[in-house]
């Protein structure tokens, strides 16, 4: 009872602090004001083109003007990834888990999906900045092929000191670059490779190759991921 | 917005918030699993229509795809069911 009494205080001292704080911005008011622009949005979209020679609005901004920010993404999740690994060798399962042999339409199908995904993962991180996609999204799927294949057959395992170096020279390839544009032009994650023509595949600068650093590391931590927890449950 | 659109969006948006009760509702873990995949399928899908493909394809591909995996695998290592 105290309890729920003390959780309805913290409740309602939250949503005041909140209310106060959205009541001080009127509604549907324009909340920054950024010169001729009627919000950051509208620069994004007027200028993205120019300014970065990226087709893709999303992927320029999540790439070139806010690049910092996605390094500590892909950080959080090595981290994550590394906690996890961490936390399951700690607490190795004893108990005996029920095995089933996967089905002939799991095997076959996988057969066939596997390489689908795999295309289409690298499809989604190579034209990040020509169209809807990137790196985060393009490893996820990656990966899901190889869950694919680790439910179909009990016996394939990918070679994990192999996914960490993978991983690992991938990591230190974007902070590479990142170094290089300080170094060039002065900014972390400059853009040192010019913007080509907008639209075509070689364009945009650093952004497809960050793009295809970022899918491998992705895919390579979120296999590794996907492994050892597979390990954990069918061992012993 | 077309109306045959906009009343997609909201027959959607209702499901969300039915598979959003049921996962906080049910005791069967499993069936909260497959609940929140539900959420996460059908706010990608939502994302698409409200014209922001790039943040559909992250939803679709890591709430609805990776994620309900890994739980699964979770519940097989942990219990099915929630005690009281």
């Amino acid at each position: 009872m105290i309890r729920r009494l003390f959780v309805l205080v913290l409740l309602i001292i939250i949503g005041y602090f909140l209310g106060t704080a959205m009541a001080s911005i009127p509604f549907g008011a324009e909340k920054v004001d950024v010169g001729p622009y009627r919000s950051v949005g509208n620069y994004y979209v007027d200028n993205t083109v120019q300014e970065t020679g990226g087709v893709n609005a999303v992927t320029s901004i999540v790439v070139l003007y806010r690049g910092f920010d996605t390094l500590g993404e892909v950080t959080v999740l090595f981290l994550a990834a590394t906690g996890l690994a961490a936390i399951l060798a700690l607490t190795r399962e004893r108990r005996k888990l029920k095995k089933e042999k996967p089905s002939l339409i799991m095997r076959v199908g996988t057969d066939y999906l596997f390489p689908a995904a795999i295309v289409l993962g690298s499809y989604v991180f190579l034209h990040g900045h020509l169209t809807p996609g990137g790196g985060f999204p393009g490893g996820v799927i990656i990966a899901s092929g190889f869950l694919m294949l680790f439910l179909a057959q009990w016996r394939y395992k990918v070679d994990e000191l192999g996914l960490k170096i993978i991983e690992s020279l991938a990591g230190m390839t974007y902070v590479t670059i990142g170094l290089i544009g300080l170094f060039k032009l002065g900014t972390f994650l400059g853009n040192f490779l010019g913007k080509g023509t907008p639209g075509a595949l070689l364009s945009a600068g650093i952004i497809p190759v960050i793009y295809i650093v970022i899918g491998i590391k992705v895919g390579s931590e979120m296999t590794g991921l996907l492994q050892n927890l597979r390990e954990t449950t069918e061992n012993e | 917005m077309a109306p045959f659109v906009l009343y997609l969006s909201l027959a959607l948006a209702i499901l969300m918030i039915v598979g959003a009760i049921v996962v906080v509702v049910t005791k069967d873990l499993l069936v909260a699993v497959i609940a929140s995949a539900v959420v996460d399928l059908v706010l990608a899908i939502l994302f698409y229509i409200l014209q922001a493909p790039d943040v559909a394809i992250t939803q679709a591909a890591i709430g609805a795809g990776l994620t309900t995996a890994i739980f699964v695998v979770v519940l097989r290592k942990t219990e099915r069911f929630e005690d009281d």
